[in-house]
């Protein structure tokens, strides 16, 4: 069954559509809360952990202080090196640029390790029609794939399903597999499915978790080995990866792999961390010819351009925001319709797509801060979603850039109401005799207003109102001998 | 590529926007990173056993004079009959940086303990034996550069005389490595050997046999890389 979204833009129904589901709650609380357990006993010592954090968020605010200059020497250090540096605005460039390698090789399949930023520009679609096949390679991605679906979790994609569900996929698409809720065996079918075509494949991709500008390095963080395969078996690596994510030394990297992986899983440290630094070397046996960095802006820019927004870059996309917040654990990935669902996604999708799309998003959080507390490199996430809420409501102040989607979200009611609003609590007159009738009125109000009472009675004004009620016992007081 | 390439084109679209947020840039923090250290020797293997133990790897200390015996022994326990191992080092390739590197270190006793079973020695091209190394070897032998006891992760350098896949295709992988390579944390490491000056084709840190929890978060060994990782922990000092 695939749990598609049609995109933010119906964000309301599609939450209401996964309320609605049961299995789909069950998974992704077990999920969820298997999560927050591991997360809280890597760290388990808070002075450690905020140490820790400090430390996280100064490195990643540092390397972003500097973010221009450091791109320029992460292109000078990788190109030094061998590998071909190239720059992407937007998803079509980024496309291009991967197909025009493509085809300079006459490939015909790409294998692909995990990578958010390949989604994001939907790199598998824009591929097949091309005739070339990009194949997932990460368990979760490639059941995920199977089912025609999209990931619905940053770290664990096919997290919206149980292992009977993936059994069922199975069944369905692969010839040959004797139905089985043994994980164990589910995950030897997708290896041995698999293996051939790491073997075959023309073209590895991958994400990036770290680019070192210091010594031109692409560092990869992953559990299963299906990213090294992707990154050494085929003849030609493409790294795909926002700009945001180069950092200055190679001393960087341990504090941040350190706090990435307890974030993310709640492991001390992850199977493989993979270090590459160029293509294969004259004399070596193995590793790809070539090897290609896409560097992908696509909005992170206008991200980039106010200092508090800024902060949203710091994401070293852990996943502990998402898997602890109280929407996300309750409508799942797949009911906000972005790339990067739960409290990330709400942040930086505005800057992806816009907020003519993203606006409902914004208002999809309880504010209740869980997000801001577990993220490791301290991004501010509830000041910021208050931030864009008030941009996707409020046209632009002069000299500063405005949004890509400002104001879409402005209501002329709202803003009357508001208008009105302001007026009569600045006025006492206007005040008192808007409380007062209030007072009166009590009995005519209604009992449903809209999705307000949908859980809640309707509110009552009380009968007398509170400027009469300390009269009252003024004087009373006054009158007592 | 000319001066109108798309990519020259955005790479100054893009550099111009986020010069023009005027960031300052922010000096080197100063903040203490907060990391499991410590000098004892004892202490450090302990810790490096534990975790690589922890996460599913088996770790068999011996002394140097039992190498080939315990490959032996290992290779008769996995059942191997097909394995792979890399070359003598010539060193050719690690004269290029600051590390003392000790590949091809215990490669006679290696040889000596493979000597019963079929033994491909990775020394050409890839693709000449790719369809092999794909379907046919149980196990491959590498050295280790050195060992990081905060997190039982073992640091390989692969270069010619030891290639990449060597310790990724086969499903059985069988590390040596040497009790004094134990450093305590990454960090550590990284700025001892300073290689942030000269950085290989690859480094790879290894911390137990390939996993994945995809499925209901449920743990399973063997995704896509060796299903076992054995180290042998030669005990030098
Ligand atoms: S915002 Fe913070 S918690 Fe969320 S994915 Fe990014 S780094 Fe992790």
């Amino acid at each position: 069954m695939s749990h598609s979204s049609a995109g933010p833009e119906h964000f309301h129904a599609q939450a209401r559509s996964a309320l609605g589901d049961p299995q789909l709650r069950q998974n992704f609380r077990g999920a969820m809360d298997y999560l927050q357990d591991k997360r809280k006993s890597a760290f388990f010592d808070p002075v450690e952990e905020a140490q820790l954090r400090d430390l996280s968020a100064a490195i990643r605010q540092r390397c972003l202080s500097k973010l221009p200059q450091l791109l320029e020497q992460l292109e000078a250090n990788c190109t030094r090196n061998g590998i071909e540096v190239h720059w992407a605005e937007n998803d079509k460039e980024a496309n291009d640029i991967i197909a025009s390698i493509a085809q300079r090789h006459n490939a015909k399949s790409i294998v692909k390790g995990k990578s958010m930023v390949s989604e994001e520009i939907e790199l598998n679609h824009e591929m097949a029609k091309l005739g070339i096949e990009c194949l997932e390679s990460d368990m979760g991605e490639y059941i995920v794939q199977l089912d025609g679906d999209k990931p619905s979790h940053i770290i664990m994609p096919a997290i919206h399903k149980n292992k009977q569900e993936v059994s069922d996929t199975f069944a369905l698409h692969l010839d040959d597999f004797e139905p089985t809720v043994d994980v164990d065996e589910l995950i030897q079918t997708g290896r041995s499915h698999l293996r051939q075509k790491f073997h075959d494949a023309d073209i590895g991709l991958s994400g990036v978790n770290f680019a070192v500008a210091e010594t031109g390095t692409l560092c990869l963080v992953e559990n299963e080995g299906n990213g090294r395969m992707c990154t050494t078996v085929p003849k030609v690596h493409i790294a795909i990866t926002g700009i945001e994510k180069v950092v200055e030394f190679l001393a960087d990297v341990p504090p941040l792999f350190n706090v990435l992986t307890r974030s993310a899983t709640g492991q001390a440290v992850t199977t493989y961390f993979n270090m590459i630094s160029s293509p294969r070397k004259n004399g070596e046996l193995d590793g790809p010819l070539e090897v290609h960095l896409v560097l992908l802006d696509n909005g992170r820019s206008q991200a980039y351009q106010d200092e508090e927004m800024r902060k949203t870059l710091q994401c070293i996309r852990c996943g502990a925001c998402m898997n602890h917040c109280p929407v996300y654990t309750r409508v799942g990935g797949h009911a906000y319709g972005t790339v990067y669902p739960g409290p990330i996604g709400q942040i930086i999708s505005p800057h992806i797509m816009g907020l003519e799309k993203t606006k409902d998003l914004v208002t999809a959080s309880s504010l209740c801060g869980a997000c801001g507390e577990v993220c490791p490199v301290r991004i501010p996430i509830p000041e910021m979603l208050q931030r864009l809420r008030t941009h996707a409501k409020n046209p632009p102040k002069a000299d500063i850039m405005p949004l890509k989607g400002q104001a879409s979200g402005a209501s002329t009611l709202e803003s009357w109401v508001m208008k009105g609003f302001v007026l009569a609590a600045t006025s006492p007159k206007i005040y008192h005799s808007a409380t007062w009738s209030l007072s009166k009125l009590n009995a005519f109000m209604p009992n449903h207003i809209g999705p307000w009472t949908q859980c809640r009675t309707s509110p009552k004004p009380a009968d007398k109102t509170l400027h009469q009620l300390i009269k009252i016992r003024h004087k009373k007081k006054s009158d007592k001998p | 590529m000319s001066a109108t390439d798309p990519s020259i084109l955005a790479k100054s679209a893009m550099l111009s926007r986020l010069r023009d947020a005027k960031p300052q840039a922010m000096a080197k923090e100063n903040l203490r990173y907060p990391v499991w250290q410590d000098n004892d020797k004892q202490l450090q293997q302990q810790r490096f056993m534990a975790g690589l133990s922890a996460n599913h790897a088996e770790v068999i200390c011996i002394s140097s004079l039992a190498i080939a015996d315990t490959i032996e022994k290992v290779l008769i326990n996995q059942q191997c009959k097909h394995v792979i191992l890399g070359s003598a080092c010539d060193h050719t390739a690690c004269d290029n940086v600051s590390y003392a590197c000790r590949k091809g270190e215990f490669y006679p006793q290696i040889l000596e303990g493979t000597r019963d079973i079929n033994v491909l020695v990775f020394d050409t091209d890839v693709d000449e034996i790719k369809s092999t190394l794909f379907n046919d070897i149980d196990a491959g032998i590498t050295h280790s550069l050195a060992g990081i006891a905060d997190t039982g992760t073992l640091v390989l350098w692969p270069d010619r005389a030891e290639p990449r896949t060597l310790s990724l295709i086969p499903p059985c992988h069988i590390a040596l490595i040497k009790r004094s390579a134990i450093v305590s944390n990454f960090a550590e490491l990284m700025a001892e050997k300073a290689w942030q000056q000269q950085m290989p084709t690859n480094i790879v840190l290894i911390s137990g046999p390939s996993k994945t929890a995809d499925i209901q978060q449920t743990l399973a060994y063997g995704a896509h890389g060796p299903r076992q990782l054995v180290v042998i922990l030669i005990e030098d000092m």
